[in-house]
């Protein structure tokens, strides 16, 4: 469905993205793992064109996207929903979930009933302002958002930053069950351990390079993911 | 001062607040959306003024209005076009920068096509029409201009709040990044927004220079610092508070002149504005300066 192949992207004279391929294939949840300035968020801008490449190819759906504007490649059914959640704080939760459907023309009823089902939280508060909302149900309500555009790929930037465990595992859950629904999920995450069971393929960056993809499993089971991202190696140095 | 004349005086100061609230919107809503003084502003204020001179020189009034407020809403689009949008990704004191250059140039523009010398500004003839009331007279402009701009207004609130495209401006004034993001274009919005300021300036400026029958290149100048004193006291990137703002300082100004202080009428909105620099900085209706991250 998305394929990506020898991405670069340029900060300035930062080489942020050194040649990177990955694949999402239809109705998989994909994750990006990987450490603090690995390159994860800003794959995801590019493919989202907020960002232009330097080099590389993006292809959605069969369709060469690269460089195309981001109003273009939300309509052709992709979305991202941004890291820190970055909802429109002083719109209602109403609003903010309506302007996730800007680009559609049809009606919205169906769409909202549908996320007040997966939300029910949101529906209670669907008249406050949006910057009065806890953070996790603002993280909600920026899936929810995303949602709206009826996309065919979600892509999220660390759902679960600065979010209590319990509400982590919330939100995964309702990522499992928007992969149910028939939406693709491509996933970047600093907590690797809730996006690697969670997805059924993963890569690992490493400062902008694929250092290492396969299936959630496997990759769970790799030593040296282990040791540099779930820790489990240096819990035992300290026991010893 | 008797009762007439007091109410008299009401009413001028009622109207040229009016028409300063019509140009102070145009500050504030570029202001809401880039961030940006756009201090050509009241230079296009002030070639609104010109084209009523040439349009009404070849043409009915009712035919001439329309054309002079889409030129003038073509000119304020352009400016951002050319000026601004090419200066979207520089810092933001570039963009002030070609702000005033273009304020310059409009003025020497007129200058030189037009020469410095003050022209006459055309009288509509149906809004000069002098009404009495008692031994109250007044034309119908100073009536009209501000139950017109109180409709313009409403109008211009309703359409931020229940429009998709007023939803659409409320997210890129937010956040440029994620409005790209629900497919937003941020070009055509801020396109949209110079539109909306560049229309009201027009209309502002038919109904201004109606009551002051002449022109030259510099007339701009003052009323659109003053008018931008008004988006500032009212609290910039606020609509209502550009309202307001443009009645305080009408309607001050007016009493200072009627009380035989007309010297002073220009520092008046000078020393308010430093007041209120002093007192509350954001303005009436200003937004609060920390934004929660």
């Amino acid at each position: 469905m998305l394929k990506v192949n020898g991405l670069k992207v340029n900060y300035g004279s930062i080489e942020a993205v050194k040649g990177v391929d990955f694949e999402v294939k239809e109705n998989d949840i994909v994750t990006l793992i990987g450490a603090n300035g690995a390159g994860k968020s800003t794959i995801l801008k590019t493919v989202a064109g907020l960002i232009k490449p330097a080099e590389g190819k993006i292809e959605f759906m069969g369709d060469d996207i690269t460089g195309f504007e981001t109003s273009n490649i939300i309509s052709r059914g992709i979305t991202l929903v941004p890291e820190g959640r970055r909802v429109f704080p002083d719109m209602t939760v109403l609003e903010n979930i309506k302007i996730g459907a800007y680009l559609r023309k049809d009606s919205l009823s169906n769409d909202i009933e549908w996320i007040y089902s997966l939300f029910p939280r949101l529906k209670e508060r669907h008249w406050q302002h949006a910057g009065t909302l806890s953070g996790g149900e603002q993280q909600m309500l920026a899936l929810a958002r995303a949602l709206m555009s009826r996309p065919k790929l979600l892509m999220m930037d660390e759902p679960s930053l600065g979010l209590a465990p319990i509400i982590v595992k919330g939100i995964f859950e309702i990522i499992n069950e928007i992969q149910k629904s028939g939406v693709t999920v491509l996933l970047i995450e600093q907590n690797a351990n809730m996006a690697l069971n969670a997805a059924s393929y993963a890569y690992v960056l490493e400062t902008g390079r694929v250092m290492l993809k396969g299936s959630g499993k496997e990759l769970l089971a790799d030593e040296s993911v282990r040791e540099a991202y779930l820790g489990k190696n240096r819990n035992e140095k300290y026991v010893n | 001062m008797n009762f007439t004349t007091f109410l008299q005086q009401c009413l001028t100061g009622i109207s040229l607040g009016g028409a300063y609230a019509l140009i102070a919107i145009g500050y504030t809503l570029v202001y809401g959306i880039l961030r940006l003084i756009n201090f050509a502003h009241g230079d296009i204020f002030m070639m609104a003024g010109y084209f009523m001179i040439f349009a009404m020189a070849v043409m009915p009034w009712y035919i001439a209005v329309p054309i002079v407020l889409i030129a003038t809403t073509v000119l304020g689009v352009l400016i951002e076009k050319t000026a601004y949008r090419p200066l979207r990704d520089a810092p933001r004191m570039s963009v002030m920068i070609s702000a005033i250059g273009v304020s310059y140039l409009l003025q020497n523009l007129a200058t030189y096509l037009f020469t410095a010398l003050p022209k006459g500004y055309p009288s509509i003839p149906v809004l000069k029409k002098v009404i009495v009331f008692k031994n109250l007279s007044t034309s119908l402009v100073t009536l009209i201009t501000p139950v017109l701009t109180i409709i313009l207004v409403y109008l211009l609130i309703a359409l931020v709040n229940k429009s998709k495209t007023g939803m659409a401006m409320r997210a890129v004034s937010r956040d440029y990044e994620t409005a790209r993001l629900m497919g937003i274009k941020i070009d055509r919005i801020v396109s949209f927004t110079f539109a909306m300021g560049s229309l009201l300036a027009g209309i502002g400026s038919i109904l201004y220079f109606t009551d002051r029958m002449t022109l030259y290149p510099f007339s701009g100048s003052l009323p659109g610092l003053k008018c931008f004193v008004a988006a500032v006291i009212g609290g910039i990137g606020s609509i209502p508070g550009a309202v307001v703002g443009g009645f305080i300082l009408g309607i001050g100004e007016t009493a200072l002149a009627a009380a035989g202080y007309s010297t002073f009428s220009d520092a008046f909105t000078f020393v308010l504005l430093i007041i209120m620099l002093l007192v509350k900085p954001t303005g009436i209706f200003g937004e609060k300066a920390v934004d929660k991250v």
